[in-house]
């Protein structure tokens, strides 16, 4: 029966689909880092014109899939499927942008790691035959997260060393089945595999420390994945994991080094490229949008342009709740990966 | 962990490593920061003590009570401004333990929350960060009122 799936965790396509477009809004401070111009839209007011912050990331949301559709000529009747999430309570970014794109909806909680979830989960509903188009979202704002999972913006306080800053952005990407023959952003960029992470906690409890704790769901599947896949790093051009940071990305490569594993100069992290040290943001960026954003601007244009064909996309998530955390629990983490390649 | 679970030893090995490498906070020149602007502060607390005493002519209450409205009054003006949660980057401790933080700790919250309205979002959030201080505040001067008023006779 479960022919198309390697050990425990991973899954390969026999038609892999393809991502042909993907698209990103991002807000100020995300637009004057590095990656600036790659993003599709920068706001300059971060409500963008809504009278709440929420409202704005749910247009931001629906903006970015919209965008990603247009870039293919098509119109959201013709996607069979919408899935993506978010960081807030009851995913109400994803739930109400999804009542406007009227488009039928999964909706996903995988915190950060929501956009790796997506695509994987998009793609092997492709490959399975119960879609043929599908479009995978994730957002984060920074205003949205700060009053949810820490103190109101105006209070003045310093923030710990170790803490990253939410990502302000909506990343979206569109996925086809092997056959499609329609418009197209990327022509020869193909998913052809992944590995379901499992959530794993090694009992860090500092809210302001979360790439140390989603650093071993990291490794944990990682490992999982070159394991089952038969695969060494040296297979991918690039291993690229969410929103670890500068510390989490230490600590992942220490925990990879102790498996056996030597990540060596092919380590990338979302959350240290989309931000500028300068721009202080302590360990670099962070949230849903982080990682999302970064792909769909970044990753998926250097591929397609033909700068590495084969890499691991591996979002990570901080299942953290404020009511766990106050209850005394510590931080579990959960990591999915996806195998992006040139072909 | 609630305290009630063991810690396997890779769980405690994996805490002591990142308590180890973890990136530490500039304690020294925060302290020097905090020392700065919290003094500046209780400088400018200073000032309208003294401007109260010679200028306004008050009783010691008079005083204490100008000064406590004039600082608070310029910690929630500043914050409404947007000012303060910089000044609080800036200064750490410096800019939270005087008065004027206390303001702030009350007015950000009831700014943050004024769009789920006045009643459930302004009025309900106002106090959630000053709380703590306000009821474990009150709750030490009763006891130590008391205790004070038993000593006393």
């Amino acid at each position: 029966m479960k022919q198309k799936r390697l050990g425990r965790q991973t899954v390969v396509f026999d038609a892999p689909p393809r991502i042909v477009a993907g698209a990103t809004i991002v807000g100020d401070m995300e637009g004057a880092g590095p990656l600036g111009g790659y993003f599709d839209l920068i706001l300059e007011d971060d409500t963008w014109g809504e009278d709440t912050w929420e409202k704005a990331e749910r247009k931001m949301f629906e903006q970015a899939v919209r965008r990603a559709l247009e870039r293919c000529a098509m119109q959201p009747a013709e996607i069979d499927l919408l899935l993506g999430g978010d960081l807030l309570n009851q995913i109400i970014t994803a739930n109400f942008a999804a009542r406007e794109l009227a488009i039928p909806f999964l909706g996903l909680y995988g915190a950060c790691s929501t956009m790796a979830e997506s695509l994987l989960l998009g793609s092997m509903l492709i490959d399975g035959g119960y879609a043929g188009h599908v479009a995978c979202a994730a957002t984060s704002h920074f205003s949205t997260a700060e009053r949810q999972y820490r103190f109101p913006l105006e209070m003045g306080g310093q923030t710990t060393p170790t803490a990253q800053r939410t990502v302000t952005g909506a990343g979206s990407s569109l996925l086809v089945e092997a056959g499609y023959a329609g418009g197209a952003q990327f022509r020869h960029i193909f998913v052809t595999g992944g590995t379901i992470g499992r959530v794993v906690d090694l009992g860090i409890t500092d809210a302001n420390n979360m790439g140390a704790a989603m650093a071993p769901a990291a490794a944990d599947t990682l490992a999982a994945h070159l394991r089952e896949q038969s695969r060494a790093v040296s297979d991918y051009d690039m291993i690229v994991t969410g929103d670890l940071g500068s510390f989490g990305s230490e600590m992942f490569n220490e925990l990879c080094r102790d498996k056996g594993i030597d990540l060596s100069d092919r380590h990338r992290d979302c959350g240290n490229m989309i931000f500028d040290p300068a721009q202080k943001v302590d360990c670099g960026g962070s949230g849903c949008g982080c990682s999302a954003v970064t792909l769909n601007a970044f990753l998926l244009r250097r591929m397609e342009e033909g700068d590495f064909t084969r890499m691991l996309f591996m979002a990570t998530g901080a299942l953290m709740s404020p009511t766990a955390g106050m209850q005394g629990d510590s931080i579990p983490g959960i990591a999915h990966a996806v195998v992006i390649e040139r072909r | 962990m609630g305290g009630k679970r063991q810690k396997t030893a890779q769980e405690q090995r994996y805490q002591q490593r990142v308590n180890e490498k973890m990136p530490r906070s500039k304690t020294v020149s925060q302290c020097a920061r905090a020392f700065i602007a919290g003094g500046l502060i209780c400088c400018i607390g200073q000032a309208v003590r003294v401007f109260g005493e010679t200028t306004l002519h008050l009783d010691a209450e008079g005083v204490a009570a100008l000064t406590a409205i004039v600082m608070v009054f310029l910690g929630a003006t500043l914050t409404g401004l947007g000012v303060y949660d910089k000044i609080g980057t800036w200064a750490g401790a410096g800019s939270i333990v005087p008065i004027t933080g206390f303001a702030n700790s009350i007015v950000s919250p009831a700014m943050e929350f004024k769009r789920e309205g006045l009643i459930l979002g302004t009025a309900a959030k106002m106090f959630t960060i000053a709380g703590p201080v306000l009821v474990y505040g009150i709750g030490a001067s009763v006891i130590v009122g008391l205790i004070a008023c038993l000593l006393a006779k």
